[in-house]
């Protein structure tokens, strides 16, 4: 994809920002306002990558990719770059992975304007340090993502949610084989398991779980806590006000539900030199913070 | 492009003698921070950590054992205040060069901490100290039926801080993900002597994904002290296949083929005549040295997903000409299977003393084609080449064997080994899948990247290191290091 056109709007010396879809966040108000291209470049099955703008919506990706019959380790709605931008995995993440190990490629424009590559084409690559794990969750604070090359997996075959009524929801993670997602919300448990048919249906029907519609609507905010801590935090909330990502550590609460938990010091010291590093005069999304 | 050239032979932090000397005011603050036996300067002792696996050598100006977080950090504090390299080792097996000290640098040896220190069986997660090895991380979790996914093949060997600051893989990677994937949380003394504790058990912090940025990082962004895996749950049933093929491209088809029918199986590897023939003769398993490729397929899972898949690509390797189908019928013939695999660096040195292991990555489709220039080139060098490699992953890994004793023989590797990367990244391939940059690949970096994307990972570098003395002068070549002069020493390519 000629990038160009990109880097010449992002340009060089103004504060300026970019949006998707406006579906995670959007444009730093009140800033000159890019977007990224859009577009499948080309969709490479036997290799397991695709490559894509990322203004690209990740809706349109799917559609293509299900037609191949793969997909991308993307949560849905909104553009690729914003996706990638904000960093955050969906429901599906114990299964899954990690959105930010589905990025192996990124041509993105730095501060200064200029088409920086992160990272290569291939599915295995440790040539360099790792500039593209920097991008995933940025926030575009330290570049515009341009385009994309991801990493995609096969769809199951088969694929179901399951739910129980339960008080002890480890006693239930502890004993599903790879599950793709285990949910709590005080009173069941929700199981999302993938396979060979016959696999789900035996290993839900070990572990006492039943076929259900889906899992719960997640409430607003997002928190995160030690795994090990999950069932004593929610604990302290109430049945039917937060889901809880069990292995994971994620809690979907009221935005004040569970206090956050302070950033250490060392951690935001290189938090700093990085964005430094990358962005000195802080014109890329100004005031966002990663 | 070519690579950048070499500039003149100084080290980047000249160590003066006096500093390193056994009565030296470094040895002596180690002594006092650590303890008498745990800091070494005899020259037989600097002598065993002069290199790593490769064959690659510095000089180590001390070596030190620490045992503690607050040992380590003493360590690099003293280092740093004295104006001296360190570098951080695990068990050295690394074969780029990164735990290779240069010009009399500090070396940090963490294999005094190999305790692991805590298991959570349920939420799948270990805290482990950087000495601990590989293996005896899977073997003390087997019992809550876990394991640590990546496996590289030095895995009985090699320490979970080797794997993460190389961000390591293995055969079972294809399907699970390399060493980052299995990496929640790192504590770190910074260069700076400041611990952090980078990303969290949960795994997905807010803000920068520093723990991202610090696996793969070679030892230039600081020490990692304790680190948090995730561990895997062991599959209820694994399958093991061997299929023969008369053709390198037949086996190399039947890799895409399966990936593209929608199964990414636990490991798909590969070996080459030359190789299975030296096998073989080393472990008499009964594999078909008459064949041009061996493919190996292992499938995990669920019983039934298991029995599918092993019959729709035992059907996929029929479509494409194999010749033989070897279905491993219990575990002591899946082990021997696995074990003629894993043993292929041995019984190579059955056929000559030496062997040179490159690792490159190209798409799986040029598969075929990179493998017959690599064979052409090794021929015109006059060298003789094996592979046995992750194709599952395009993952190469051209094994150049020679006799180091023969006259110019080592002139002829190096060369035939920078052509082999240089014809994997024109593929479309990159410089190195699992084993690093470190010193071997350093100049070679401008192959894959421009001035303005090594400036990107030199400032990552800089954001962590601050002093310019964890590890210098690895991996980034060196316009984009921000003065770093460059030594290069003794068998390094240029
Ligand atoms: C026979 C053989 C087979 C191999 N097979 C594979 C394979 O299949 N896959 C693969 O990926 N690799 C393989 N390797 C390479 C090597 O084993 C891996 O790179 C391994 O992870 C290195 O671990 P180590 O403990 O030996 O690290 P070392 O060699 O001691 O160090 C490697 C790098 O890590 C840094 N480092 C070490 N510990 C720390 C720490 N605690 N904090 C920060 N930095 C640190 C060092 O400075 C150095 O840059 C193989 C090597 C051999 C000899």
């Amino acid at each position: 994809m000629d990038l160009t056109a990109f880097a010449a709007e992002v340009a060089t010396d103004d504060p300026v920002t970019i949006a998707g879809l406006g579906t995670r966040g959007g444009a730093v108000a009140g800033v000159r306002c890019v977007s990224a291209p859009r577009g499948i470049e080309w969709i490479q099955a036997d290799e397991m990558t695709v490559s894509c703008g990322a203004g690209t919506p990740v809706d349109e990706l799917s559609a293509a990719l299900a037609a191949v019959g793969q997909r991308a380790v993307l949560p849905a709605g909104g553009t690729v770059g914003g996706a990638l931008a904000v960093g955050r995995s969906g429901i599906r993440r114990l299964g899954d992975g990690a959105v930010r190990d589905v990025l192996l490629q990124a041509r993105y424009v730095g501060a200064d304007g200029v088409v920086v590559k992160a990272g290569g084409p291939t599915v295995k690559n440790v040539s360099g340090f790792d500039v593209c794990r920097l991008l995933v969750g940025s926030h575009g604070t330290i570049g515009f993502l341009g385009d994309v090359i991801l990493r995609t997996r096969p769809i199951a075959p088969h694929a179901a949610w399951f739910a129980a009524p339960t008080d002890d929801p480890m006693a239930v993670f502890a004993a599903v084989h790879r599950p793709v997602s285990v949910l709590w919300d005080g009173t069941h448990v929700h199981v999302l398991l993938e396979g060979h048919h016959l696999d789900v249906v035996e290993r839900a029907m070990r572990t006492g779980l039943v076929e259900s519609d889906g899992p719960p609507p997640l409430p607003a905010a997002r928190h995160s806590v030690r795994p090990a801590d999950v069932v004593r935090v929610t604990a302290g909330l109430r049945s039917g006000t937060f889901v809880a990502e069990l292995g994971m550590g994620v809690v979907h609460a009221a935005p004040d539900a569970i206090p956050p938990t302070a950033v250490d010091p060392g951690v935001a010291a290189i938090a700093r030199r990085v964005k430094d590093g990358f962005d000195p005069t802080g014109r890329l999304n100004p005031g966002r913070a990663a | 492009m070519t690579a950048a050239s070499a500039t003149p032979a100084t080290p980047t932090h000249p160590v003066s003698g006096a500093l390193t000397a056994a009565d030296g005011p470094v040895a002596a603050a180690l002594r006092s921070a650590l303890s008498d036996d745990r800091v070494r300067t005899t020259a037989t002792e600097l002598g065993l950590y002069r290199r790593d696996a490769s064959n690659i050598e510095g000089s180590a100006g001390i070596v030190c054992f620490p045992t503690s977080t607050a040992e380590v950090r003493a360590a690099v504090r003293i280092a740093v205040d004295h104006g001296m390299p360190f570098v951080a080792r695990g068990s050295g097996t690394g074969l780029a060069g990164g735990a290779t000290p240069l010009g009399g640098a500090l070396v940090i040896t963490l294999t005094k901490m190999n305790r692991i220190l805590s298991v959570d069986p349920v939420n799948r997660l270990a805290w482990v100290e950087p000495g601990v090895l590989n293996l005896d991380l899977t073997r003390a979790v087997a019992v809550h039926g876990l394991h640590f996914a990546p496996d590289p093949s030095s895995q009985q060997s090699c320490s979970i801080g080797g794997n993460l600051a190389n961000n390591s893989g293995g055969p079972h990677c294809l399907a699970d993900g390399v060493t980052s994937a299995h990496v929640l949380a790192a504590e770190v003394v910074m260069p700076d002597g400041d611990v952090v504790v980078l990303g969290s058990e949960g795994g997905e912090t807010d803000g920068y994904d520093l723990r991202g940025a610090f696996v793969g990082s070679e030892g230039m962004c600081g020490i990692a002290t304790r680190i948090c895996v995730r561990l895997t749950q062991n599959p209820p049933d694994v399958r093991t296949m061997l299929f023969d093929f008369d053709t390198v491209e037949a086996g190399a088809q039947t890799v895409s083929a399966i990936i593209a029918a929608g199964m990414v199986p636990a490991a798909l590897e590969m070996m080459d005549q030359l190789c299975v023939q030296a096998v073989e003769a080393y472990i008499h398993a009964g594999l078909p040295v008459d064949a041009a490729a061996l493919l190996l397929v292992e499938v995990a899972g669920p019983v039934h997903g298991v029995a599918d898949e092993v019959e729709r690509i035992v059907a996929i390797a029929r479509e494409h000409a194999c010749r033989t189908v070897r279905v491993a019928q219990d575990e002591a013939e899946r082990a021997l299977i696995w074990k003629g695999r894993k043993t292929a660096f041995g019984a190579v040195a059955r056929i000559k003393p030496n062997y040179y292991l490159h690792d490159t990555v190209v798409p799986r489709r040029a598969l075929p084609d990179v493998l017959r220039q690599v064979y052409e080139i090794a021929d015109r060098h006059g060298i003789l080449v094996m592979n046995v490699f992750h194709a599952g992953d395009g993952n190469l890994h051209p094994l150049l064997v020679f006799d180091k004793r023969e006259p110019g023989v080592l002139e002829r590797v190096h060369a035939a080994g920078e052509e082999i990367v240089r014809v994997s990244v024109a593929a479309g391939g990159v410089l190195s899948g699992e084993h690093g940059i470190g010193l071997e690949k350093r100049d070679l970096m401008p192959l894959m990247f421009a001035p303005a994307d090594l400036a990107a990972q030199a400032a990552l570098r800089a954001a962590f290191d601050t002093t310019g003395l964890a590890n210098p002068t690895k991996v980034l070549p060196s316009p984009s290091s921000c003065g770093d002069s460059h030594e290069v020493p003794e068998g390094a390519w240029i």
